[in-house]
């Protein structure tokens, strides 16, 4: 049964002109109880998804993990294979000649780092995602244009879809919206 | 310099001129910059430009068919000069990258916001003028379809590359760049592809858009992790500014050659990576603002910072001639001393005062506010330090290899026809990615231009 609800109804969205009601917006749902809410910008605004509700950002550590790996990666790639397996004597010259492998163990660093983090942010935003419910929403086009929109979630403990519909009505939103799923 | 420095940031609530035309929104950016792409008619000029730089690309595809055919014997490389065009032509290439870079990463980093209109295109720029470069060592190589023996791999010979060589290390900084400023510029063009699948009319356009744009829909938690990459992404690439060229640097300095080992290559390098980039910067620039009427987004303010940084730049490699001349002096190495006489009175001393007019004396116009608010004059003293900065690598590569220690095995060298046509081709390749690139995607971030408009800003919590 509770599915099927779902099943019918996402959320309802509402459509504000600039971030100024969009940020007052989810300020005042947040303080009646709304947790499954996310708000939508054309443009980052950082102050929103502090009051959205930001958990905690795993993009730093991948990154780091990521350049950690590459750089010993690397490293220990030209160690085995200029000192171990294919050693080569020139005239005398020591194998183990570390200062010659660190441009490599830069650039390998640089190089895994940031392929982790770019494909690391969009693995935790589920992209690329080409269905979403919200899509479903004719004006949701403006969303990347010019408009801020708010979206409280069904999934949330305390939606109603008449009373959570009249709270965001008494926000001043341009409309508001049914996001069927 | 220093005192219009001073007196900028003085008054710089007061006076400084806008980053943005006034005027502007939300809604006034999304369409001025999306109607290029979206909306506007191709025009005749872009088809203009399009066919020509196709016809010079074909003309590349020619010559390199001829040297896959008949090897690199079609140029004019011989021992002792078996660098020549192509290597002249890959350090030319790979320093234009670099003012790309550091538009959309220093400049990132440091807040400077008026670099949120130029560095799209600028690097799209980088990305273009490395694939130029990549060309030339590869199709060096003689047998450039063996080119996946650069890089480490399991294969049946059991062999490694020589990871103690600077040609291998060269492998490794071009790939890495290349890779990093293609990650870079797609993370910032995820949300701008959104914008255009939104506006997109037609259902094919809609498709391609939103694939490519991966089903972005600006939340705020996205963004936030968004946010978080690109900063990072920025910091990555810093390094890569400095990094790249002085590697390529190394390609000659690790060398003995007179006039080649030295320590002051990599930050001459570097200096002249980013005096040709934004050279490069200003001559694509003025063009597309003027077609496309970008003139509220790409402000004079633009063109004369890019124009302050070139100045700055060409003192720097003005300071790496002179010290270049001076420790062949002070040195006391007589094949040294050599090398430099023979630079400026010996067989190419025609490209050594041709490289010192265009580099040195003519760009000193800058000095000059009126110079460097003429759109006119700007772009001549860029094309000016184009030619100029190919001249350098051109005299760095060949007057050291040509005359080294022993007489006996001097030669000369000059560029064959197959030279200029790859060379020429590459730049074709360049303005032809270029066209593409101007007609099928944002040239301006969207989504970081929206930021700039008054009506961004929000309040804090009260209380």
């Amino acid at each position: 049964m509770k599915t099927r609800r779902r099943a019918e109804l996402y959320g309802l969205l509402a459509e504000f002109d600039g971030p100024q009601g969009l940020l007052d917006a989810a300020r005042a749902a947040r303080e009646a109880g709304y947790r499954c809410m996310e708000a939508y910008t054309p443009f980052p605004v950082e102050e929103i998804s502090e009051v959205i509700g930001a958990r905690r950002l795993w993009i730093p550590l991948i990154v780091l993990v990521g350049g950690v790996c590459g750089g010993l990666g690397g490293f220990f790639m030209e160690y085995y294979a200029s000192a171990l397996h294919y050693p080569l004597n020139i005239g005398g010259r020591p194998l183990w000649s570390w200062p010659a492998w660190i441009p490599i163990t830069f650039e390998l660093t640089v190089l895994v780092a940031a392929l982790s983090g770019a494909l690391g942010m969009l693995a935790i935003n589920g992209l690329p995602q080409p269905y979403h419910p919200v899509f479903n929403v004719e004006r949701f086009k403006l969303a990347t244009q010019n408009r801020f929109f708010l979206c409280i979630e069904a999934a949330d403990p305390k939606f109603d879809r008449d009373v959570t519909r009249d709270f965001l009505t008494g926000l001043q939103p341009r409309e508001v919206f049914d996001v069927k799923d | 310099m220093a005192t219009e420095e001073t007196r900028d940031l003085s008054s710089e609530a007061l006076a400084r001129p806008p980053v943005i035309g006034p005027g502007y929104n939300f809604t006034s950016i999304t369409d001025k910059i999306s109607a290029i792409v979206l909306r506007r008619k191709t025009s005749r000029g872009w088809l203009a430009g399009f066919g020509v730089s196709f016809a010079i690309v074909s003309l590349l595809l020619y010559a390199v068919g001829r040297l896959l055919v008949l090897g690199i014997g079609i140029w004019g490389v011989e021992i002792p000069v078996a660098w020549g065009f192509a290597i002249a032509n890959f350090v030319w290439w790979i320093g234009i990258g670099h003012a790309g870079t550091l538009i959309s990463a220093i400049l990132l980093l440091l807040h400077q916001k008026w670099r949120t209109s130029i560095n799209r295109f600028a690097e799209a720029m980088t990305l273009f003028a490395v694939m130029c470069a990549g060309l030339f060592p590869l199709l060096h190589m003689g047998r450039p379809w063996f080119f996946y023996w650069l890089l480490p791999y399991p294969n049946t010979m059991t062999l490694w590359p020589q990871f103690r060589s600077p040609l291998v290390w060269d492998v490794f900084a071009v790939f890495t760049y290349f890779t990093v400023s293609l990650v870079f510029w797609y993370i910032g063009l995820i949300p701008d592809l959104a914008t255009l699948r939104d506006r997109a009319k037609s259902k094919f356009a809609w498709f391609v858009y939103g694939v490519l744009s991966m089903g972005w829909r600006g939340g705020s938690r996205h963004w936030r992790r968004y946010d978080a990459v690109y900063l990072l992404l920025a910091g990555l690439a810093t390094p890569l500014v400095v990094s790249v060229h002085t590697v390529v640097s190394f390609d000659f300095a690790v060398s003995i050659l007179p006039g080649w080992h030295s320590t002051i290559f990599p930050p001459y390098f570097v200096a002249g990576a980013i005096y040709s980039g934004f050279a490069m910067v200003i001559t694509l620039a003025v063009p597309i603002r003027a077609v496309y009427g970008l003139e509220d987004f790409i402000t004079m303010r633009h063109l004369e910072n890019m124009a302050k940084i070139m100045l700055a730049t060409c003192l720097m490699v003005t300071y790496s001639y002179l010290s270049e001349i001076f420790f062949a002096w002070y040195s006391g190495d007589r094949v040294e001393q050599y090398m430099e006489a023979n630079r400026m009175i010996g067989p190419y001393a025609f490209m050594f005062w041709l490289l010192v007019a265009c580099n040195i004396v003519i760009p000193q116009a800058l000095w000059f506010q009126r110079v460097r608010r003429s759109v006119p004059l700007l772009f001549v003293i860029s094309i000016v330090v184009n030619v100029g900065m190919w001249t350098e690598r051109y005299v760095i590569v060949v007057t050291s290899l040509h005359r080294d220690f022993m007489p006996s095995s001097w030669g000369m060298y000059s560029g064959t026809w197959w030279d200029y046509a790859t060379l020429f081709g590459t730049i074709g390749l360049f303005l032809f990615l270029f066209f593409l690139f101007i007609r099928f995607l944002p040239a301006i971030s969207m989504a970081e231009m929206r930021e700039l408009v008054p009506e961004a800003k929000v309040q804090e919590a009260e209380g």
